[in-house]
């Protein structure tokens, strides 16, 4: 059940439609940005505003939601933006990726492999990868009809130039199909693998920017680099301190007032669940 | 001395900015090799006209045709806006009065000349390094300024990593628009015995505009003369200067201090 | 008008067996002077010669009577209003009168040289480049040219000190020994010099006489201005008397 005074969802019909052809468009040009007609939503721009109304656009009554903020169910972001949609779309919710057909992220993807059938919608600052090199949008809009990435090249060799390897660890450059450059939105480059042929469907939103765009499931997404300076994601020297695995991308965390640090899963769910498929002896705290 | 040898061919290129005519009916070829002046005083038509050989203004009428690298005579204005982009990153140059207009301040001098080299599809660091090094070092700058920030650099040596920035294609083509102006007078002379050297050394085509005679005395063969958005006289660059025709050169020449 | 000089016989072959490198008909030259009100200053009318391979045509006449400029219009320095100058370039004679930039750059490049009174300095370059370049603008290799820059100004006795110096601080004599390197390095088939021996010591004039006499036997076209007599006689065999007044020899 959602809450009366709302239409399903929070958005309108008419504004959903439209969205929905965005959507289209943009899957059937992977990586290229669409424009549109981006609602006030009631929160702030910076909170998911992009990511929310593809949600509304895509949320159906058998979906289950799952919604995640540097890998977290439980932070407020995350909780506020799934309470949202259970008020509103009355939709069940889950933490769990694979009881998810609709997962919401900001600055993460799963740890555990996802499906198909499955849609992933990113929360997205800068749709815009070339904005820091090259300010005027008619400028870059040309870049992306043309082709003409040499610049994003450049952003990377700086990177060498001045920190001896390409220093960017979130929000990395990715070749969407081999036409489009994109912006993969801030996750960490950790997760630049996943992206690439992934099974689900990975749609991005940016509502302060009014721009989405898509990657289709199976689609071959390539990260930046240089034949010398090859594209790496990031190792840990230890396994997390809570379900050791050592696969998984790390958080460093702080646990007592003296400074004690531990690293430990960032994707929360992953983490728990490893954690109680194995005895509880085995668990460190 | 064939026609198939024309490098540039303009015919009739005319460019109004509403009821003014910029630049009226010039004509002109360049051939492989040739330094072409382009002189006149300011408002006299020669940055328009030099912005419309370089494909940034569409003219109201004429034809500017190139010959390709592939050997074909195109008209350049036929050519796609892809097609013209990969030009004037590659076999052509363009060189800026004002070095802020051709460089990228935010990023290194390497990256500023790196950029044609990545533009093309170059993914080695360590070759682009070394082309970058290679071409600071033809315009006198040393590698241990290759990873500086060009506003960390005077005047004159960002016109030169805006030189070399654009030679790193090794262009057929170069256009320059005033490359001494608004540089100290030592400053100017060095910039243009480094152009004079490069252009003879590489073997360069190139378009100078430019209202300083002393440049073109030392660059180009050929001048053109412009005023009022005409051609007035054109001819060898010695001959121009030294026994000029039109009471416009004559006066041109006449107000420069004979040294 | 033309008159012959006496000359003592020299190793040349018989002149009518050779095409003429350097033939002027009908040429007329007078300055507009714009900026005074259009005056009209005439040099010469009517001006024509030939000289043939091998042969030295000095210009004769007062000071003023055109002898520089009419050197200066055969090279397309100056423009003529009016007749034909061909020279004989790659084996056939071509036309400079109206001819398209470019064919004149060819023509100076590989047949026609021209050493001036003084020397254009060409600011900040060294002696030694000035003298290589119309080798190196012909293709020759940079090493050659260097040896034989260095060859021709140690006969002119510039001082190896000064090769790697632009000359813009030289004397009168070493700047016009620069230029006269220069001009006769690349050895071109037709040479105009104008007063190339002023401001050179007796020394220096005769290493010149010796320069423009070696380029006669390999058979050089030259027509020259000479006001040393000594010189004239060494290498005049005919002279051309110039003014706006005379009709075609």
């Amino acid at each position: 059940m959602h809450e009366a005074g709302y239409n399903f969802a929070y958005l309108d019909e008419q504004t959903k439609r439209a969205i929905r052809r965005g959507l289209l468009k943009a899957v059937a040009i992977p990586g290229h940005q669409v424009p549109f007609a981006s609602r006030e939503m009631p929160l702030p721009y910076g909170w998911g505003t992009g990511g929310i109304q593809l949600t509304a656009a895509l949320l159906g009554r058998e979906d289950v939601l799952k919604v995640i903020d540097q890998g977290a169910d439980d932070t407020t972001n995350a909780v506020s933006i799934r309470r949202f949609f259970a008020r509103t779309a009355g939709v069940a919710t889950t933490t769990r990726v694979v009881e998810a057909t609709l997962i919401q992220t900001r600055h993460r993807i799963p740890e555990a492999p996802l499906a198909e059938g499955q849609i992933v919608v990113f929360q997205v600052p800068i749709p815009e990868p070339l904005r820091w090199m090259e300010a005027s949008e008619r400028e870059t809009r040309r870049m992306h009809a043309l082709k003409e990435y040499g610049l994003m090249h450049v952003s990377l060799y700086e990177d060498v130039a001045r920190h001896g390897r390409i220093a960017k660890t979130y929000d990395y450059p990715v070749m969407v199909a081999g036409r489009y450059l994109m912006s993969p939105s801030p996750i960490p480059k950790f997760d630049n693998p996943k992206l690439d042929r992934s099974p689900a469907l990975q749609l991005f939103g940016a509502g302060r920017e009014r721009r989405l765009y898509a990657v289709p499931p199976y689609t071959e997404v390539n990260s930046l680099d240089f034949d010398d300076h090859p594209f790496t994601v990031e190792r840990w020297s230890q396994p997390c301190a809570l379900c050791g695995a050592t696969d998984s991308y790390l958080d460093e965390i702080i646990t007592d007032d003296a400074g004690t640090r531990m690293l430990v899963c960032s994707d929360t769910d992953h983490c728990g669940a490893r954690r109680a498929e194995r005895p509880a002896e085995e668990c460190t705290p | 001395m064939s026609d198939d040898e024309v490098l540039l061919r303009v015919r009739g290129l005319t460019h109004r900015y509403g009821a003014r005519t910029a630049c009226a009916q010039v004509d002109f070829d360049l051939h492989p090799g040739e330094v072409l002046g382009i002189v006149g005083e300011s408002g006299a038509g020669k940055s328009t006209l030099l912005h419309c050989l370089a494909t940034r203004l569409q003219p109201s009428a004429g034809t500017v045709e190139y010959r390709c690298a592939d050997g074909r005579l195109r008209e350049v204005f036929a050519l796609s806006e892809a097609e013209r982009r990969l030009l004037l990153r590659t076999e052509w140059g363009l060189v800026h009065q004002n070095p802020r207009d051709g460089l990228r301040m935010e990023v290194s001098a390497g990256g500023n000349v790196g950029e044609r080299l990545m533009a093309v599809g170059e993914r080695h660091y360590g070759r682009i390094r070394t082309q970058a090094a290679h071409w600071l070092a033809q315009v006198e700058i040393g590698a241990e300024r290759l990873d500086h920030l060009p506003a960390t650099f005077s005047g004159g040596m960002q016109q030169r990593v805006q030189i070399a920035r654009n030679l790193v294609s090794r262009p057929r083509l170069l256009f320059m628009d005033e490359p001494t102006g608004g540089l100290d007078v030592s400053v100017q002379a060095r910039l243009l015995d480094l152009l004079r050297g490069l252009v003879a050394q590489l073997g360069l085509s190139a378009i100078v505009v430019t209202h300083d005679l002393g440049v073109v005395r030392l660059l180009a063969q050929r001048l053109l003369v412009m005023r009022g958005g005409r051609v007035v006289e054109q001819g060898l660059t010695d001959q121009v200067l030294d026994d000029p025709q039109h009471p416009y050169t004559q006066l041109l020449v006449s107000s420069i201090l004979r040294v | 008008m033309e008159q012959c000089i006496a000359r003592p016989a020299t190793a040349t072959a018989p002149l009518p067996a050779r095409p003429p490198m350097l033939e002027v008909r009908g040429l007329d030259k007078h300055f507009i002077l714009h900026m005074q009100g259009g005056v009209r200053i005439p040099v010469f009318e009517g001006a024509g010669f030939e000289v043939r391979a091998g042969e030295c045509l000095t210009l004769a006449g007062p000071s003023g009577a055109g002898k520089s400029t009419l050197l200066r219009c055969l090279y397309g320095n100056y423009l003529v209003q009016r007749g034909s100058i061909r020279v004989r370039h790659r084996g056939e004679p071509v036309e400079l009168v109206g001819a398209p930039a470019r064919r004149v750059l060819d023509v100076r490049r590989a047949t026609l040289g021209h050493v001036s009174q003084f020397l254009r300095v060409i600011p900040r370059v060294a002696s030694i480049d000035l003298v290589m370049e119309p080798l190196l603008a012909r293709g020759v290799a940079a090493d050659e040219a260097r040896a034989r820059a260095e060859a021709l100004l140690a006969r002119l006795n510039i001082p190896p000190a000064l090769w790697a110096l632009a000359p813009a601080t030289f004397s009168g004599g070493e700047q016009q020994r620069v230029n006269i390197a220069r001009g006769f390095i690349a050895e071109y088939p037709v040479m105009l010099l104008d007063e190339p021996t002023a401001s050179l010591d007796a020394d220096n004039r005769s290493i010149v006489i010796q320069l423009i006499q070696d380029a006669l036997a390999r058979g050089a076209a030259i027509v020259g201005i000479f006001h040393d007599e000594e010189v004239r006689a060494a290498v005049g065999q005919r002279s051309y008397a110039v003014g706006h007044t005379e009709a075609a020899a």
